[in-house]
């Protein structure tokens, strides 16, 4: 069987998510092209003009854009951005970004909640940024999420999977697809979350900040592929409790 | 000086007096700031830090980290470059008023001063707009002087109104309102209000501060924190460095847009830089000038103690400074820059504040952000 990304209804073969906007717009070609990035991020602040440098002109045909809602403060100040990104022709699918602050740039879950229900009512492809609360991950799934999107660590941070457990749990719990999106810092991350059975990985400041863009998207392709074959191949158990004693701690057992 | 003048911390009728609990941490943490006290060994000790405290700020912004300039600069783009990318707004300032009520000993603009005082009819505004526009740029700053008799707030507002026809992102640098005034203006489509404390030293502030609602320290002092609470998405900091002890009033600065934050999680933070220049032919080196070296070094200071925080550069810098600190530190850069009244129509309507240093055009500017591998951003922003 082909393993596919289903999100919303549309199949994806990557599960490679690209993040914009941190590197120059005319690499942004080689990126999507080298990671074999099917669908990428665009902050609509940034492309709300159609005038100068618009994000929207160096997307390559046949990619899908997934537009986010940073700048919102509140579920209302989302919804309006994600139907502004309508308007502007990005399609239906949005990512909740709903941040009230500046330092951390830790998700508001509560407002994400909220905003993700008002645009599930809409007909949007919602993907919610989280912080990695099952029982949020809950509501959002009942509020009509896609997908949800739990961080590994701080924004820009590229500390990687501090939060596995916490997505693990999600991973178990929650039959949504689950993209890790924010703190990934390297392609060996990457595979790490790919090999707990998320189903996607985005990246942005990890990519943006190597010394060859290009190159860096290709090395998480790579990762990222070789995690989730990793955890369809199953991955081999580990030993950690010495369980197997000398004497059986069972062998007094007589049927 | 008028016997009869009030200090500098008396509020003047009119005035909303607000909570000064930011305001006394702030004046008692620089009062007892004594930054020849640190050591190389405190300098390194805050480069080893993956978050900067407040200590180890004071550490950055001593003489003994001048030595350290270069170490702060790598840590500094690197902060830079995982908080914002490569990414470099542009933006114009634009003076729609320079009529001003106060005495400020230090300024071009001071009342006592016999220049070409001017205001633009709304009419005028839109000329300037227009020619802006074309220019590509999608963001603005209004200025005024400071004078609520000839620039009041309607005007003001009608200024704004007028350009978010033209322009994704507003600021306005002018004189201090209240909490009810800025919430007029944030709903006419300002977004961002920017009001420099000048210096944090209450003596030298009441000293240069003649006369003038701006003699008021703590009302000025308090602007950020209105204009927050009046529903503003971001404010600015800053002090005139060189008007008094800048390291000082450069760890006040950091410290008051600290706090802030703290306070107002969800604020975006920004800080300027201007500075009064050294005399050049000044024979006898004052360790409080402000030369490039201390003003960068003031710059990568406010980076590593707020990562996240925007720093505008302005052009009273030289083209060759300014194209170097947005590839380390600066996120906001100005272009196509008039600082007379009008000035962007055929001609200018009233007087320069200061002399600018670098008059290049937007693309000019653009195309140096290009050569430095950053990338020009118009706009960063959605009114929502």
């Amino acid at each position: 069987m082909e393993d596919k990304l289903i999100i919303g209804g549309h199949e994806f073969q990557s599960r490679f998510i690209l993040g914009s906007g941190k590197f120059s717009l005319e690499m942004t070609d080689a990126v999507i092209k080298n990671g074999g990035v099917e669908m990428a991020t665009l902050a609509l602040r940034r492309a709300n003009s159609g005038k100068e440098e618009n994000i929207l002109d160096y997307m390559p045909e046949g990619i899908t854009l997934l537009p986010n809602t940073s700048g919102a403060r509140n579920a209302e100040e989302a919804l309006r951005i994600a139907r502004l990104s309508r308007e502007l022709g990005c399609g239906d699918f949005v990512k909740v970004e709903v941040i009230r602050d500046s330092k951390y740039l830790l998700p508001d879950n509560y407002e994400t909640i909220k905003a993700t229900e008002l645009m599930a009512k809409e007909g949007f492809i919602v993907m919610p940024y989280m912080y990695p609360d099952l029982n949020v991950a809950r509501d959002l799934y009942n509020a009509g999420a896609a997908a949800i999107m739990p961080l590994g660590a701080p924004i820009g941070t590229n500390k990687g999977l501090l939060t596995k457990d916490f997505i693990k749990i999600l991973v178990e719990e929650i039959d949504l697809p689950i993209v890790v999106d924010a703190g990934i810092g390297r392609p060996s991350q990457a595979c790490e979350a790919m090999e707990i059975g998320v189903d996607a990985v985005m990246a942005n400041t990890a990519v943006a900040t190597a010394k060859d863009i290009p190159l860096m998207a290709t090395a998480f392709k790579l990762a990222i592929e070789a995690g989730r074959a990793a955890y369809l191949a199953g991955l081999g158990r580990i030993l950690e409790h010495k369980a197997e004693a000398s004497s059986p701690l069972t062998g007094f057992l007589r049927d | 000086m008028n016997l009869t003048t009030p200090d500098c911390m008396t509020y003047m009728e009119g005035m909303e007096k607000t909570d000064t609990r930011i305001m006394d941490r702030v004046l008692a943490l620089m009062e007892e700031y004594d930054y020849d006290s640190y050591t190389a060994k405190d300098v390194e000790h805050a480069l080893s830090q993956e978050e900067i405290s407040l200590s180890d700020y004071g550490a950055l912004l001593s003489p003994a980290a001048l030595p350290y300039l270069e170490q702060m600069a790598v840590r500094g783009q690197y902060e830079t470059r995982r908080n914002f990318g490569n990414a470099v707004c542009l933006f114009t300032p634009l003076y729609i008023a320079n009529y001003c009520e106060n005495n400020c000993v230090y300024c071009g603009y001071n009342c006592k001063n016999k220049i070409h005082r001017a205001k633009l009819t709304m009419e005028e505004i839109e000329k300037e707009y227009k020619n802006i526009a074309a220019t590509g740029l999608q963001e603005i700053l209004l200025l005024t002087g400071e004078s609520r008799h000839m620039s009041d707030v309607p005007y003001i507002g009608d200024a704004v109104k007028l350009a978010t026809k033209y322009f994704t992102t507003i600021g306005i640098e002018i004189y201090p309102l209240n909490t009810d005034e800025y919430a007029y203006l944030r709903q006419c489509g300002a977004d961002f209000v920017s009001v420099y404390q000048e210096t944090y030293n209450t003596k030298k502030y009441e000293e240069v501060h003649l006369s003038g609602h701006k003699r008021v320290f703590p009302y000025r002092f308090n602007a950020q924190e209105r204009a927050l609470k009046g529903g503003m998405r971001g404010a600015g900091f800053g002090a005139l460095l060189g008007l008094s002890d800048f390291r000082k009033d450069a760890y006040a600065v950091g410290l008051h847009a600290y706090f802030v934050q703290q306070a107002y999680p969800h604020a975006e933070i920004s800080f300027s830089v201007p500075r009064l220049r050294p005399y050049i032919n000044n024979a006898e080196e004052n360790p409080k000038d402000v030369h490039e070296t201390q003003l960068l070094q003031v710059m990568l200071s406010y980076r590593l103690l707020m990562p996240y925080a925007g720093i505008t550069i302005s052009t009273r810098e030289r083209s060759g400074f300014r194209d170097n600190v947005i590839n380390l530190c600066a996120t906001k850069i100005s272009a196509g820059v008039k600082v007379s009244v009008g000035g962007h129509d055929e001609e200018k309507k009233g007087d320069e504040q200061f002399e600018i240093s670098d008059p290049r055009n937007v693309e000019e500017v653009h195309q140096a952000i290009l050569a430095q591998g950053m990338q020009p951003v118009y706009t960063n922003y959605i009114r929502v």
